[in-house]
C-alpha cells in the first residue's frame, strides 16, 4: 500500500468526529431525513476498511504513524490487521444501520441532532480503540468510549433512572480504565515499547518479565468492567435506559466488545498461561450462566436481550480463556454472529416498542399481521442466535463446541457450561422472536403497524447478512475469520468453514442436545421465570445494590473526612498553615545543619537604623493594639517601613509595589472588618494566644534563619548576569524587573494574571453569596420555624 | 470619613492618580514602573473615589464591570503572544515596531501590549473586590 492510502485511513478514523460537528446542523435543515445523508459517512468508512481485505487476507498488516509527543515517544499510530479490520468493519457497518435506525426512532425528537452527534463521537472513539497501535492512543480512545457512552446512556437526562445508569456505567468502566492505564504503563516500563505492533513481534517478553501477574490483573480489570463480566455485569442491563439505537450499537455490537477486543489483542502477549486459562474461563463461565438465568427472569424485551448480551460476552471470554486454537476460532465466529443477530434483535425490540407502545412480552402478542417485515427479520436473527442452520450462529456453535471439547482438562466443565448457556440463549431467542408476534392479538397501548423503512432497514440487512455469511461460509472464513484468528494466535491460521458439517461427530450431537434442552425449557418458560424470581427474592442482594451501598458509604466516608479537615474556622486554618510553614523551615534548618553563622553587625547609616526602629515600633503597636482595626493600621506602619528599606537598598520597583500593596491591603482589610461585622476586639483566651504566639514566632524565626543562611552562601549570578547583559540588547528595556515580568518570563506572568482574575471572581462570589440568604439557609430557617410551631 | 473636604478633593485626586498610573505603566520598560504597579495605583484611585462619592458613581465612571476589565486584560495579554506565532517564532517572542512621528521615535512592542493587559487585570480584579466590599458598607 502506498503512503497515500494510509492518510486516508487516518481521515477515516477521524471522520466520525467531523460528522459529530456537522450532524446538528444537518438535522436542523433536513429533520429525520438527515439520517440518509449522515449514514453515508460510516458507509464510506466501511468501504475504506473493506478495501483492506485483499491485503489482510494475504497475511499482511499495516501500521500508520504520526508523531504526537515526540519527546516522550508517544505516537498517534494505528495498526490494521485481521482483528482490527473486522472490528472496524463491524463498527462502521452496524454504525451505518444504527444512524438510519436512529433517524426513524427519534424522528421529531427536539434533540435528535445532538443524539446523532453523540453516536458519531462514540463511533469515532470505538474505531480508535480497535485500530489504536500506540498504547496511549488506544487508552485515550478507550476513555473516550466511556465518556461518550455516559452521554448516550444519560441522553434522556431528565429522568433519574437514566442519570443513575449513566453515572453507574461511567464509574464502573472509568475505574476499569484507570486499571488499564496502570497496566499499559507497566507494560511500557517493562518492555520500553509503546507500539502494539512492536510488542506483538516479541510475544514472550511480558510473560517472562516477573511483572506478568500485575499486568495481567490490571488489563483484566479494564477488560472485565468494559465487557460487563460477573461481578461487574450490573451496569449493562441498567444502561438499557438509553434510547434503543444506543442499546443496539453500544451494548450489543461494539462498546461492550471493547473488553473482548482487548483480551483478543493481548492474547499473544498474555494468553496461554496457567493464570489465563484458569481465571478467564472461570469468570466467563460464571457470567454466561448468570446472564442467561437473569435473562429468563425478565419480561422486558430489551432487558432479556441485555442479559443475553452479558451471557454472550461471558461465553466469548470463556472461549478466549481456553487459549485453544479451535475455541478461539469459535470465539471469533461467535463474535461476528453475535454482533449481527444481537444488533438486529435490539432494533426489532425498539421497533415493537416504538410501534406498539410497550416492550413487555406479557403484554404483546399477535403482531405478525401488523408488522410482517419486522417479524421476518426477528425470525431470521433469532434462528442465528439459537444456533440453527443455515445461519452463521449455527457454524459458530459447531466450531465452538469442537473447541470446548478440546480444551484440555477443563473440556467437560466448559462444554457443559456452553451447552446450558446456549440452550437458555435459544429460549430467549424464541421468546423475543415469537412471543410478541404469534398467538392471539393482544390490545397494545398504541395501534401497532409496520414501521417506516428507516426502522426496518437495519434488522433486515443485519439478519440477511447473518444468512449470507453462512451460505458463503468458505469466503467468510478466508476473508475475515482466518486473518482475525491469526491475530489472536500470532501465527498464520488456516480456516476452512462449511455450512454443512463435514462429519457427524460430537459437536453436532451437542447441538441436538442444546436444541432439545432449549425447546423443553421454552415450553416451561413461565414456570422457569417464576422459579428464578422467587430465587432472586430469597437472595435479595446483588452487585447492583452493592454498587449503591458502596457509593453511599463512599459519600458518608468523605463527608466525615471533610468535616474533620474543613472545620470552617478561619482561625484553625491559619494555625495549621503557619504551623506547617514553621515546621517546614525549622526542621530542616536544625536537622540538616542549615543554621547560619552569627551575622556581623552591619554598618548602617543613622536613618537606616531609624527606619528599622519604626518597623519594630509598628510591630509592637500591633501587639498592644486594643482593637483589630488599630492592629491592621499598625501592621501598615511595618509594611511602609519595609518599602522605605527597599528604596534605600536600590529596589525602586519593589518599593513602589510594596507601598501600593500596603495601602490597598490596609484599605481592603478595614473594609472587610467593618463589612463582615467582626467583633472589634480579639476574644481569644490566654492559652490560645500563647499557642498562636509560639507558632508565629516559630514561622518568623524559621524564615529569618533560612534567609540568613541563604544569603551567607555564595550567590550564583548566572541568571542575574544574563538578565543584566541581555535586558537592553534583546528586550530593549533598561528596567530589568519589568523586562523579566513582561518579556523573559512573560509566560509565567500570563499564568499569574490568570490566577489574579480567578481569585477576583472567587472573592466577588464569596462577597455576593452573603448578600442574599442561600436556598439552604432559607430551608433551614423554615425548618426551625416549623419546629417551633 | 465622608467629610466635605475629602468629597471635594477625591475626584481630582483620583483623576490624577489614574493619569499617573498610565504614566507609570508606559514608562515601565525603562524606568521604575510597569503594568502591575500602574494597576495597583489605578485600583487605589477607584477605591478612593468609591469611598468619597459612592460606588454607584465609580461604576458609572468606568462604564464596564471591573471584572470585565480584568477579563479583557487577560485576553489582550494572551493575544500579545500571538503575533510571533505568525512569524513562525515561538509563542510570546517579543515583536518591535519603531515609528517616526515628527522626528520622535516611538517604540511599539508586544511586551507593551502584554503589560497593558497586566494593568487591566490588576485594576479590574482589585477594584471589583474593593467596590463589592464598599457597596456592602453603604447598604
Amino acid at each position: 500500500m502506498t503512503a497515500g492510502s494510509f492518510d486516508v485511513t487516518i481521515i477515516a478514523i477521524m471522520a466520525p468526529f467531523a460528522a459529530a460537528a456537522v450532524a446538528p446542523f444537518a438535522t436542523r435543515l433536513l429533520g429525520a431525513n438527515a439520517a440518509w445523508l449522515l449514514a453515508l459517512i460510516p458507509a464510506a468508512i466501511f468501504a475504506h476498511f473493506a478495501g483492506y481485505i485483499p491485503l489482510i487476507s494475504q497475511g499482511e498488516t499495516a501500521t500508520i504513524s504520526r508523531e504526537w509527543v515526540p519527546s516522550y515517544g508517544v505516537n498517534f499510530s494505528f495498526y490494521i490487521d485481521g482483528l482490527s479490520m473486522l472490528f472496524a468493519m463491524l463498527i462502521s457497518g452496524i454504525g451505518t444501520l444504527i444512524i438510519l435506525y436512529a433517524g426513524g426512532y427519534l424522528k421529531g425528537h427536539p434533540q435528535q441532532g445532538r443524539f446523532f452527534s453523540f453516536l458519531f463521537l462514540f463511533m469515532g472513539a470505538m474505531l480508535g480503540v480497535v485500530t489504536g497501535n500506540n498504547l496511549l492512543t488506544l487508552f485515550i480512545f478507550w476513555e473516550l468510549t466511556s465518556v461518550t457512552s455516559f452521554l448516550l446512556i444519560g441522553f434522556d437526562h431528565l429522568r433519574t433512572a437514566s442519570r443513575r445508569a449513566a453515572t453507574q456505567a461511567l464509574v464502573v468502566t472509568g475505574s476499569g480504565g484507570l486499571a488499564l492505564l496502570a497496566g499499559f504503563l507497566l507494560i511500557m516500563g517493562v518492555t520500553g515499547e509503546m507500539e502494539m505492533s512492536e510488542l506483538l513481534s516479541q510475544p514472550d517478553v511480558i510473560k517472562n518479565s516477573g511483572y506478568y501477574l500485575p499486568i495481567f490483573l490490571l488489563i483484566l480489570g479494564g477488560a472485565f468492567t468494559k465487557s460487563a463480566q460477573f461481578p461487574f455485569h450490573f451496569w449493562l442491563p441498567n444502561a438499557m435506559e438509553a434510547p434503543t439505537p444506543v442499546s443496539a450499537f453500544l451494548h450489543s455490537a461494539t462498546m461492550v466488545k471493547a473488553g473482548v477486543y482487548l483480551l483478543m489483542r493481548m492474547h499473544p502477549l498474555l494468553g496461554d498461561t496457567v493464570l489465563w486459562t484458569t481465571i478467564l474461563p472461570l469468570f466467563g463461565g460464571a457470567t454466561l450462566i448468570v446472564g442467561t438465568l437473569l435473562a429468563v427472569r425478565q419480561t422486558d424485551l430489551k432487558l432479556m436481550l441485555a442479559y443475553t448480551t452479558v451471557a454472550s460476552l461471558g461465553l466469548l471470554v470463556m472461549l478466549v480463556g481456553t487459549s485453544w486454537e479451535k475455541a478461539l476460532e469459535g470465539a471469533v465466529l461467535y463474535l461476528v454472529a453475535h454482533s449481527l443477530f444481537k444488533g438486529a434483535l435490539f432494533m426489532v425490540a425498539g421497533t415493537v416498542d416504538h410501534e406498539a407502545g410497550t416492550r413487555d412480552v406479557t403484554k404483546l402478542g399477535g403482531l405478525r399481521g401488523a408488522m410482517p417485515i419486522t417479524f421476518a427479520a426477528a425470525c431470521l436473527a433469532s434462528l442465528s442466535m439459537a444456533g440453527l442452520p443455515p445461519f452463521i450462529g449455527f457454524i459458530a456453535k459447531e466450531i465452538l463446541y469442537e473447541g470446548t471439547l478440546g480444551a484440555g482438562g477443563l473440556a467437560l466443565a466448559v462444554t457443559a457450561t456452553a451447552v446450558v448457556g446456549n440452550a437458555l440463549m435459544l429460549v430467549i431467542a424464541a421468546a423475543v422472536a415469537l412471543k410478541p408476534f404469534i398467538g392471539a392479538k393482544v390490545e397494545t397501548p398504541k395501534h401497532a403497524h409496520e414501521g417506516p423503512v428507516l426502522l426496518f432497514a437495519g434488522p433486515v440487512v443485519l439478519s440477511l447478512t447473518g444468512l449470507a455469511a453462512a451460505l458463503f461460509a468458505h469466503s467468510t472464513g478466508e476473508a475475515f475469520i482466518g486473518p482475525m484468528l491469526s491475530s489472536l494466535t500470532g501465527q498464520a491460521a488456516n480456516v476452512d468453514l462449511h455450512l454443512i458439517p463435514a462429519h457427524f461427530g460430537m459437536p453436532l450431537l451437542l447441538s441436538v442436545v442444546t436444541v432439545a434442552l432449549g425447546i423443553f425449557l421454552y415450553l416451561n418458560l413461565d414456570r422457569l421465570r417464576a422459579t428464578m424470581a422467587s430465587l432472586l427474592e430469597t437472595i435479595g442482594w446483588g452487585p447492583d445494590k452493592g454498587f449503591d451501598q458502596f457509593i453511599s458509604a463512599l459519600v458518608t466516608f468523605s463527608a466525615k473526612i471533610t468535616g474533620m479537615v474543613q472545620t470552617g474556622k478561619m482561625h484553625t486554618y491559619m494555625l495549621v498553615i503557619f504551623a506547617i510553614v514553621a515546621g517546614a523551615v525549622l526542621i530542616p534548618t536544625f536537622t540538616m545543619n542549615g543554621l547560619p553563622n552569627w551575622p556581623e553587625v552591619p554598618d548602617y547609616r543613622f536613618y537606616e537604623w531609624g527606619i528599622l526602629g519604626i518597623a519594630i515600633l509598628g510591630l509592637i503597636a500591633v501587639l498592644v493594639a486594643k482593637t483589630r482595626l488599630t492592629a491592621i493600621v499598625s501592621l501598615g506602619i511595618q509594611g511602609f517601613s519595609v518599602a522605605v528599606i527597599f528604596m534605600f537598598f536600590g529596589a525602586p520597583d519593589l518599593s513602589f509595589t510594596q507601598f501600593m500593596v500596603e495601602t490597598l491591603s490596609v484599605v481592603i482589610l478595614a473594609l472587610v472588618m467593618t463589612r463582615l461585622k467582626l467583633s472589634p476586639r480579639d476574644h481569644r483566651t490566654k492559652p490560645a494566644k500563647v499557642v498562636s504566639g509560639v507558632i508565629s514566632l516559630g514561622a518568623g524565626a524559621g524564615i529569618a534563619l533560612t534567609l540568613m543562611a541563604i544569603t551567607q552562601r555564595p550567590f550564583n549570578t548566572s541568571l542575574a548576569d544574563f538578565f543584566t547583559a541581555y535586558s537592553r540588547t534583546i528586550a530593549h528595556g533598561r528596567n530589568i524587573v519589568n523586562v523579566i515580568i513582561v518579556d523573559f518570563r512573560g509566560f509565567d506572568t500570563l499564568g499569574e494574571i490568570a490566577v489574579v482574575v480567578l481569585t477576583g471572581l472567587c472573592v466577588l462570589a464569596l462577597i455576593r453569596v452573603r448578600t442574599t440568604p442561600s436556598a439552604f439557609e432559607i430551608e433551614r430557617s423554615e425548618d426551625k420555624e416549623g419546629a417551633k410551631g | 470619613m465622608n467629610t466635605l473636604i475629602f468629597r471635594t478633593i477625591a475626584p481630582y485626586v483620583s483623576a490624577l492618580m489614574v493619569l499617573f498610573s498610565i504614566f507609570v505603566l508606559l514608562r515601565g520598560h525603562n524606568e521604575p514602573g510597569g503594568g502591575f504597579i500602574g494597576g495597583l495605583i489605578a485600583a487605589s484611585a477607584l477605591a478612593i473615589y468609591g469611598i468619597a462619592c459612592g460606588v454607584a458613581s465609580v461604576r458609572r465612571a468606568i462604564v464596564f464591570h471591573p471584572m470585565s476589565l480584568a477579563a479583557f486584560g487577560l485576553l489582550i495579554a494572551a493575544l500579545a503572544g500571538v503575533p510571533s506565532v505568525l512569524f513562525r517564532q515561538s509563542y510570546m517572542t517579543s515583536q518591535w515596531l519603531s515609528l517616526k512621528l515628527f522626528d520622535v521615535t516611538v517604540d511599539l512592542s508586544t511586551p507593551m501590549v502584554f503589560d497593558i493587559g497586566v494593568y487591566f487585570v490588576v485594576v479590574g480584579a482589585i477594584a471589583s473586590i474593593a467596590l463589592a466590599l464598599e457597596e456592602r458598607e453603604s447598604d
